[in-house]
């Protein structure tokens, strides 16, 4: 027993867009059997799986911890695809380096990186360009 | 009343404990026990997707006899539009309206109309600003029901009208009343139903106070005699009122169509609408105003109390929209019940969150049970075969730390069990009492073993 904290790993699949959204889909029934209030599990689901998605279709996929206690969830999303050039700019509504394929499909609309912004109470990214990319989520619950 | 009134029930004696209706339900509210399918009651949202399963016919919906017409004086029959698409044979509208009539009600009144009613309202309230958008229709009964246990983040987005049926029994007792021949209470008011959720919403309702539907009987229940009484016609009454819009709220995308957007996404299917969802819930749904989400595929028509296959009746359903179109009548025009205030069919209930799926109260003890949960999930098979009454192994594990199913109720763990204690007992069987230890091959045994430890 790990003194009341949930601690689990997800791979991320790369270039499987239907896979796409699993863990934070598994990490969100978590919470549910938690108790957690459905705002709080909102925030974290979204934000989650958007960072999910940004691994996928940029970074080829990566890994997903995920750590939950009586008061928040922390969730870090690992890649080691090309890195973020510009976080600022990609943190704007609406900027997007996706690709037209990736478009066609309803990604990819520049909402991924400032939707997480909007609802994590933490948010933290660590990108080397080349190397990799590490975001790390925090929600408290209420 | 029970906590839980439910439509839903099963037949015991027809029920073979099989595994059908356990993998289909959608909110995992079957375990089978003692060789029998039991319903747990918060869970179960009346979409009745066990009811079609079941190759036994041992999950039924409890609804009202038609005898039950005869507790009342005035006797008032108000058929889902899904009606229009179970008879074959039917030349018109009138002619099943008719047939209807003539089992022994002294009025009918088309819920499609009603249907129409609550369009013009659902128009009105989603030009207000600050509904949350998509706003999802609260239509379906057993969707309001899945997102109260399933999707609470989503009751906000829900259109919190009354449905077509509650509306339709409002005004027809009410237009009766006035005619001040029969009191309330001699008046009986009788949705004829192809749903079984919709059972569950008269006798308990979420959106007020008290339903004002009298009675549900199921479409199948009268099915033969109206087919009868439409075969033998000879003449048929002038009942039809609603026009296509209100008709095509029996399919899957009517109720959408009608609102005149073209923003709208119109889902059917228990499993497909949990998709959709969840969709919704990640904001992946972007540029949908209005989703309209029914549980049965196909729509009402598909509803568990028709008769006639879904993709019948819909072709069917289509001939009367048709010709309702050549006539020109999109909606009953010229209806001053249709202008009545958007704001009197706004439910004065509410619904909540039913957190169902929680493993404790308190989330330190439900944080260790989610841990013991991930473990024992580990280390059962993932076959999913529910052998062990539960839908999949994660749900046994579920229900072993809510301490209502044992480890060794999975078979290939109670194989392995019995296995380990076999070895024991022939572990056990080869150590003989002292006294009797003078067999050869135990001493050589024990000599190998000095062979050994000398080796070392």
């Amino acid at each position: 027993m790990g003194g009341g904290i949930i601690r689990k790993q997800y791979d991320i699949p790369g270039e499987d867009l239907a896979a796409a959204g699993e863990a934070s889909s598994d990490a969100k029934k978590m919470l549910v059997q938690l108790g957690v209030n459905p705002f709080d599990i909102k925030r974290a689901a979204v934000s989650m799986y958007e960072a999910e998605i940004n691994a996928v279709i940029h970074a080829n996929g990566g890994k997903a911890d995920v750590v939950i206690s009586t008061e928040s969830i922390k969730i870090i999303i690992k890649d080691e695809g090309p890195g973020i050039a510009d976080l600022d700019l990609a943190l704007q509504e609406g900027y997007s380096t996706a690709t037209d394929k990736i478009r066609e499909m309803g990604f990819g609309a520049g909402m991924g990186l400032p939707n997480i912004k909007r609802y994590a109470d933490e948010l933290d990214i660590q990108t080397e360009p080349g190397k990799g990319t590490v975001v790390m989520i925090k929600v408290y619950f209420s | 009343m029970e906590k839980y009134f439910h439509s839903v029930t099963l037949d015991k004696d027809k029920c073979k404990g099989c595994t059908n209706c356990i993998k289909r339900c959608p909110t995992e509210a079957i375990r089978v026990r003692k060789g029998k399918a039991t319903i747990i009651n918060e869970r179960c949202i009346d979409c009745g997707e066990c009811l079609r399963v079941c190759p036994y016919h041992a999950k039924k919906a409890i609804t009202d006899s038609f005898d039950a017409i005869n507790n009342y004086k005035y006797k008032i029959a108000i058929p889902a539009p899904s009606i229009y698409g179970q008879f074959k044979n039917a030349k018109s509208r009138n002619s099943i309206l008719t047939a209807l009539k003539s089992l022994g009600f002294d009025k009918v009144y088309e819920v499609a109309k009603a249907a129409e009613i609550v369009t013009e309202a659902s128009k009105k309230l989603m030009s207000e600003k600050g509904l949350k958008r998509p706003v999802i229709s609260a239509a379906c009964p057993a969707v309001v029901r899945l997102i109260q246990v399933r999707f609470p983040a989503l009751i906000d987005n829900l259109l919190k009208l009354e449905s077509p049926m509650e509306v339709a029994a409002k005004i027809v007792k009410s237009e009766v009343v006035k005619e001040n021949i029969f009191k309330p209470s001699e008046i009986g008011v009788f949705f004829i139903s192809p749903c079984a959720a919709k059972v569950t919403s008269v006798k308990a309702p979420y959106e007020k106070e008290k339903s004002s539907v009298d009675g549900v009987i199921a479409i199948k229940d009268i099915y033969l005699k109206m087919l009868e009484n439409i075969e033998n016609q000879d003449s048929e009454g002038n009942l039809e009122q609603s026009g296509y819009e209100g008709i095509r709220w029996a399919s899957s995308g009517g109720e959408g169509l009608a609102l005149g957007t073209d923003k709208f996404l119109a889902v059917d299917g228990i499993h497909n609408v949990i998709k959709i969802f969840e969709e919704i819930e990640n904001e992946e749904l972007e540029d949908v105003d209005f989703v309209e989400a029914l549980s049965c595929t196909g729509g009402c028509l598909g509803g568990p109390l028709t008769v006639e296959n879904v993709f019948v009746a819909k072709s069917k359903l289509r001939t009367f929209i048709d010709s309702a179109k050549a006539n020109k009548k999109t909606v009953s025009v010229n209806d001053p019940d249709k202008y009545e205030e958007h704001k009197d069919l706004l439910w004065t209930g509410n619904v909540s969150y039913r957190p169902v799926l929680k493993l404790d109260e308190d989330m330190e003890k439900a944080i260790l049970k989610l841990e013991q949960l991930e473990v024992i999930c580990k280390g059962l098979p993932g076959l999913d075969c529910g052998a062990c009454g539960a839908p999949s192994c994660r749900a046994l594990a579920e229900d072993i730390v809510r301490g209502i199913a044992n480890e060794t109720d999975c078979i290939f763990k109670l194989r392995e069990k019995i296995r380990e204690l076999t070895a024991r007992m022939i572990a056990l069987e080869n150590v003989l009492p002292p006294v009797l230890n003078n067999r050869k091959e135990e001493k050589e045994g024990r000599e190998t073993v000095t062979v050994k430890q000398t080796s070392l």
